[in-house]
């Protein structure tokens, strides 16, 4: 809505807002809101783009035009005769051109793509005896044409040169709002100009959504236009289209301030009053709409506000109410970088002036300094905000929802584990329960989107996408490599804080069922083993806490010099895992347990294709007579067995040992073949 | 310690009632400690720091005394760091004892009796061997393990105020305890001294976890935490010894002493106090009775912990809700205030509550997946001397003071028997002992864990035992490593 303070009413086509030629300073605003604003408190969360769009500013022969689709500043000189410089954020190569002084230019903008230029020099239309408030494109060959009589959709045909009406409609309109991230044109219809009529255009099509009604603040005494489009907005929010209407402050009404009243628009069905967002405040207002976030601007005290519709806020029944969720705040300090050849560059950079009478505001997250001749596009800072949001279960709500918040929760992570600022467990529980409730919902959707790949079921549902991974996933490996295994070997804070943390950590991967990595665990194990706290361990691995795996029993299996129950505990874990039968097998001979080795082959079924050899070997080493001759005749009698035989034969290399049998019990000792 | 007749075992032979077989019941007739190493010109009455029953005369407690002084010195010829451990007489077996060098302990037990009768007069017959030597000399080790606890060492005591303050200690310890020892059901389960672990999901042991390290946050003088359910162990913030030995006070002592009111319905604990504070179930099972009155007494049980190297002294409080207990250890240099009882209320009572409605509902949900309800089919004892986990399905619930066993003392004692073979060795091992009227007992030892099965199956061979048993360890002990 409308730009800051001072600013005149636009003229009749708005959109391209001729940001140019308009008096500014009318407000005197030098010195005002300085003392007031509490600019130099620091925590500045906005902030404009650094590298800004520069364009010549606006005087009176070089009139300026800024066209919202393409988010791109006209320079239009003489009428376009000396030339036309088109510069957008996105594209930094400027478009320059020349075009015939047909006359004052009213509004110019390119098709989507570049492809095709529109330029308006009168308010009359040719046909008709309507005025044209404007025009907008809708993709690169389709044009909405709006008159104050109504509105009228043309394709391009390019080849002809001529234009083909798809669809019109007839209606009284005062004025009229695009938003080109929906493709929705808004239109302000009736006497009070209160009643909204949206149309909608996709390929082709102009399809009419239900109407909806402003509710004014109080009613107006005489009948004339009483929504003004100054007031009103059109943003995406959180993938939702919303009307958002600024809602001044009446001094008949008890409200404590101005607020901005959000309209749900729906493609279906009808539009609806969602949120009220309390400004508390009066005077001089203008919106953004940056990362989801509504920010409301103050010119009276050169600071801004954000709301964010997704936190908590009082609901009462049919609209939920919400604070601001930061204090108010300026934007950052902005330096004007000099420009120039490099001989004059030696000035030092000129601060900006801020909350200007002659910025203009454009949605969702334009700002333009007519005067200056600068376009930035506004953006929310997070490190700030760690200091100014206490209460961390709110700043992680806040931070999640942000485009880029991945290292600034990561460092909120880091911070609250440590001093000065190390937060309570209950809290640190919190924090852990929001990340992983995020994650788990990314999981849940990669988890389905793969099951209907798997399934072939894909291609009956052609809208299928695979789920996005936004950055506020923060994965197990995420909170291992950036927090946990830094906070660990910091070792500042007390043992049992650590070992605390890292309980809680999987206390809440587990409450959301997400399978804990084996890092995590080897992580707990290398803490307890340090501080010695075996007991601590044991009692861990016999609740399961920390699950079965081969890496796991291998790390147990390791422990066992220190702490001698580590060698049941992997034991027992490698039983359970019912694949680490060979693993099993090596302990025991390692330790020389033949007996127990080959009792536990047996029992699992396996003693016909075990190497004699293995066993042999292992019973030599164990230096026991009466076990080597065990282990001896049960191999003989396996021979016997399966093959008819109980020698051994050259490919099971145990000749070594039939000669060792033979030195220690004798030749007859050996099993005779059995003959029938 | 020695001795017979300084009390007629009537009852005992009663106890046997009689019939040949039946076990008899011992008591124990006579229990002093005493100081060997002390110089010869003190007089050997000086070195008797404690003797029970005190009654006795003087004279023949020197006597006493110095017998065993005698077989200790004398078995110390052959054996200069294992002296004997007990002696065997026709009416009495002695325990000696030395749980810190130079201060013995000495455990008279009577062997049972039995009445027979010759030419129509009765004849009383001592049953030399039904006393198991394990047991007892667990018996007499807990013994100490118990005083440790509440008293720290003897030596500690003698550098605190001497002899004296050591004879104090010992008298008033002892005079209580004694009386709670229950030697005639005393069987395999006290040669364990295990703890029993309290079956339990991931996530419900996780919370109890995160609960106990909030707790010990919020009460930042807690040391140590230990958590009970159904008065079995889910964790222990001490080390295991002194776990073992807490535990047993706890299970035995402390919790059967407040289980009646709870059954009587007396004392009932929901109360709703200061207004604004959430009605819970938790009180404090240690410590301050009535937190509304502000005279109450605030104290709360002594204990010694890592008297090997640390030597800790801490305050024991036991608080619990339904079935939930936790003991929060706080060192003793801070004496908690009534205040700190009425945080610690407010704070654990609430979130104790809930998280004992949620063990319950969780255990009951896991017990019905598991479909554990059924009674089990077996007769089992399970011990790990790694963990102390110790499970029976032998021994009925604990009553107030022991728990009791339901299957014959003569099984009991094979079961013994076969522990003590068990410790004669290292090696993994197997015994299947065919016992009377169509019971087997079958005992398996792998690596430190044993186990021990009665069946009672008619006409059964040994292969359909070992079979049973083979079963028995596919449905109760396939989560560990338990060679077949």
């Amino acid at each position: 809505m409308a730009a800051a303070a001072g600013r005149q009413p636009p003229g009749p086509a708005e959109g391209e807002a001729p940001a140019a030629g308009r008096e500014a300073g009318a407000g005197g605003e030098e010195g005002e809101g300085r003392a007031k604003g509490g600019v130099e408190a620091g925590g500045c969360y906005l902030a404009l783009c650094a590298r800004p769009v520069h364009f010549e500013k606006a005087n009176p022969v070089n009139c300026v035009f800024f066209d919202e689709a393409n988010k791109q500043v006209f320079a239009v000189r003489s009428g376009g005769a000396t030339g036309v410089v088109v510069k957008g954020l996105e594209d930094r190569n400027p478009i320059s051109f020349r075009m015939e002084d047909k006359g004052e230019v009213k509004c110019i903008k390119f098709s989507l793509g570049n492809k095709i230029l529109a330029v308006q020099r009168t308010l009359k239309s040719v046909t008709k005896n309507a005025n044209i408030l404007g025009f907008c494109w809708t993709s690169s060959t389709e044009i909405v044409f709006i008159t104050d009589q109504g509105i009228e959709f043309y394709q391009v045909l390019p080849e002809k040169r001529t234009l083909k009406l798809l669809k019109n409609q007839s209606i009284n309109v005062n004025w009229y709002m695009y938003c080109p991230e929906s493709s929705v044109i808004l239109l302000s219809t009736t006497v009070l100009g209160n009643v909204l009529q949206p149309f909608y255009f996709k390929s082709g099509t102009m399809s009419k959504l239900s109407k909806f009604e402003i509710e004014l603040p109080a009613a107006p005494k005489s009948s004339k236009l009483s929504l003004s489009e100054r007031d009103i907005a059109m943003a995406t929010i959180y993938g939702q289209l919303y009307v958002l209407y600024l809602r001044h402050h009446s001094r008949t009404s008890n409200s404590t301030g101005a607020e901005v009243v959000l309209y749900h628009l729906p493609r279906e069905g009808s539009c609806k009053k969602t949120h009220i967002l309390k400004l508390n405040r009066t005077g001089k207002f203008a919106l953004n709409v940056v990362d989801n976030l509504v920010v409301v601007h103050h010119q009276d005290t050169e600071t801004s506000v954000i709301f964010d519709i997704k936190l908590k806020g009082e609901f009462d029944g049919s609209t939920t109410i919400h604070q601001f969720v930061l204090p108010p705040r300026s934007i950052q300090p902005y330096q004007i970088p000099v420009a120039g050849p490099p001989s004059v560059t030696s000035q030092a950079p000129v601060p900006c002036k801020l909350y200007s009478s002659s910025w203009i505001v454009f949605q969702p997250d334009i700002i333009i300094s007519a005067s200056e001749g600068y376009l930035w596009s506004l953006q929310v800072k997070l490190e700030p905000v760690v200091n100014l949001l206490v209460d961390k279960g709110k700043l992680m709500d806040f931070l999640l929802q942000r485009k880029e918040c991945k290292m600034v929760i990561l460092s909120v992570c880091s911070q609250m584990l440590s001093e000065p600022e190390r937060g309570s467990l209950s809290v640190i529980a919190t924090v852990f329960d929001k990340l992983n409730n995020e994650y788990k919902k990314y999981l849940e959707a990669e988890q389905s989107y793969t099951m209907v790949v798997e399934t072939g079921l894909s291609r009956s549902n052609p809208l299928l996408k695979r789920p996005v991974r936004t950055q506020a996933v923060i994965d197990q490996s995420d909170m291992y490599t950036h927090v946990l295994s830094v906070f660990t070997e910091k070792k500042e804070a007390p043992h049992k804080f650590t070992i605390a943390v890292l309980m809680e950590y999987i206390r809440s991967l587990n409450q959301f069922q997400i399978a804990v990595q084996h890092y995590l665990y080897e992580l707990v194990i290398k803490t307890l083993v340090q501080h010695n706290l075996f007991y601590m361990l044991h009692q861990f691995l016999q609740y399961h806490v920390l699950s079965d795996s081969k890496p796991l029993a291998c790390l147990l299996l390791s422990l066992e010099s220190i702490y001698p129950p580590a060698h049941q505990l992997s034991l027992d874990m490698l039983k359970r895992l019912s694949t680490a039968n060979d693993e099993i097998v090596e302990v025991l001979l390692s330790k020389h347990q033949v007996l127990a080795a080959l009792r536990f082959i047996r029992g699992i079924g396996g003693h016909d294709s075990i190497s004699a050899r293995k066993f042999l070997d292992a019973a030599k080493q164990a230096e026991d007579e009466m076990l080597f001759y065990t282990i001896f005749r049960f191999f003989e009698q396996r021979n016997q067995r399966l093959r008819g035989n109980p020698s051994f034969t050259p490919g099971e290399h145990c000749e070594e040992h039939v000669t060792f049998f033979k030195q220690v019990f004798g030749e007859q000792a050996l099993m005779k073949p059995t003959t029938f | 310690m020695v001795s017979g007749g300084c009390r007629p075992q009537a009852q005992d032979g009663g106890g046997g009632g009689g019939r040949p077989g039946e076990a008899a019941r011992s008591d124990p007739s006579q229990f002093l400690h005493l100081q060997p190493q002390a110089r010869a010109q003190r007089g050997r009455e000086k070195k008797i720091l404690f003797y029970h029953p005190n009654e006795v005369e003087k004279n023949e407690k020197i006597r006493n005394v110095g017998l065993c002084e005698a077989i200790v010195q004398f078995t110390r010829t052959f054996s200069p760091t294992k002296p004997a451990k007990s002696l065997h007489t026709q009416k009495n077996r002695q325990f000696f004892h030395e749980p810190e060098e130079n201060f013995w302990m000495v455990m008279v037990v009577r062997n049972p009796i039995i009445e027979k009768h010759k030419d129509g007069k009765p004849v009383y017959e001592y049953q030399e061997e039904e006393l198991l030597d394990k047991v007892y000399s667990s018996v007499l080790q807990q013994c100490y393990s118990m005083y440790k606890l509440f008293n720290g060492t003897f030596l500690r005591a003698m550098e605190d105020g001497g002899v004296k303050v050591l004879k104090e200690r010992l008298e008033k310890f002892f005079h209580r305890y004694l009386q709670t020892l229950h030697l005639q059901s005393c069987d395999l389960l006290d040669v364990f001294c295990g703890i029993s672990f309290f079956p339990l999901d991931k996530m419900t042991y996780l919370k109890i976890q995160s609960f106990i390290n909030r707790m010990e946050e919020s009460l930042n003088i807690v040391k140590y935490t230990a958590f009970l359910y159904n008065d079995q162990l889910i964790w222990s913030g001490l080390e295991q010894d002194d776990m073992r030995i807490l535990y047993k006070y706890l299970t035995t002592s402390l919790f059967p002493r407040h289980m009646e009111p709870e059954l009587a319905g007396r004392d009932s604990p929901i109360r709703a106090e200061m207004p604004g504070n959430l009605q819970h179930y938790g009180r404090f099972l240690t410590g301050p009775l009535n937190l509304n009155d502000p005279d109450t007494k605030c104290r709360f049980p002594k204990i010694f912990v890592n008297t090997d190297d640390t030597y800790e002294e801490l305050h024991l409080i036991v608080y619990k809700a339904m079935s939930a207990a936790v003991c929060f250890m706080i060192d003793a240099s801070i004496p908690p205030t009534l205040e700190f009882c009425r945080k610690l209320d407010s704070i654990v009572g609430p979130q104790l509550t809930v998280l004992a409605s949620d063990i319950c509902e969780q255990y009951n949900i896991n017990k019905r997946i598991s479909g554990a309800e059924k009674e089990p089919q077996f007769k089992f004892i399970y011990f790990n001397h790694m963990n102390l986990a110790e499970k029976s399905t032998i021994h009925m619930r604990k009553t107030p003071s022991v728990s009791l066993a339901s299957v014959h003392p003569d099984l009991m004692k094979i079961l013994g028997d076969i522990n003590s073979d068990f410790s004669r060795v290292d090696e993994d091992e197997e015994i299947i002992v065919k016992a009377m009227s169509d019971y087997w007992v079958v005992g398996k030892k792998s690596d430190q864990r044993e186990l021990y099965v009665i069946l009672n199956q008619k006409n059964v061979n040994l292969i359909e035992v070992n079979e049973e048993v083979k079963k028995l360890c596919a449905t109760q002990f396939n989560n560990i490593f338990f060679l077949d």
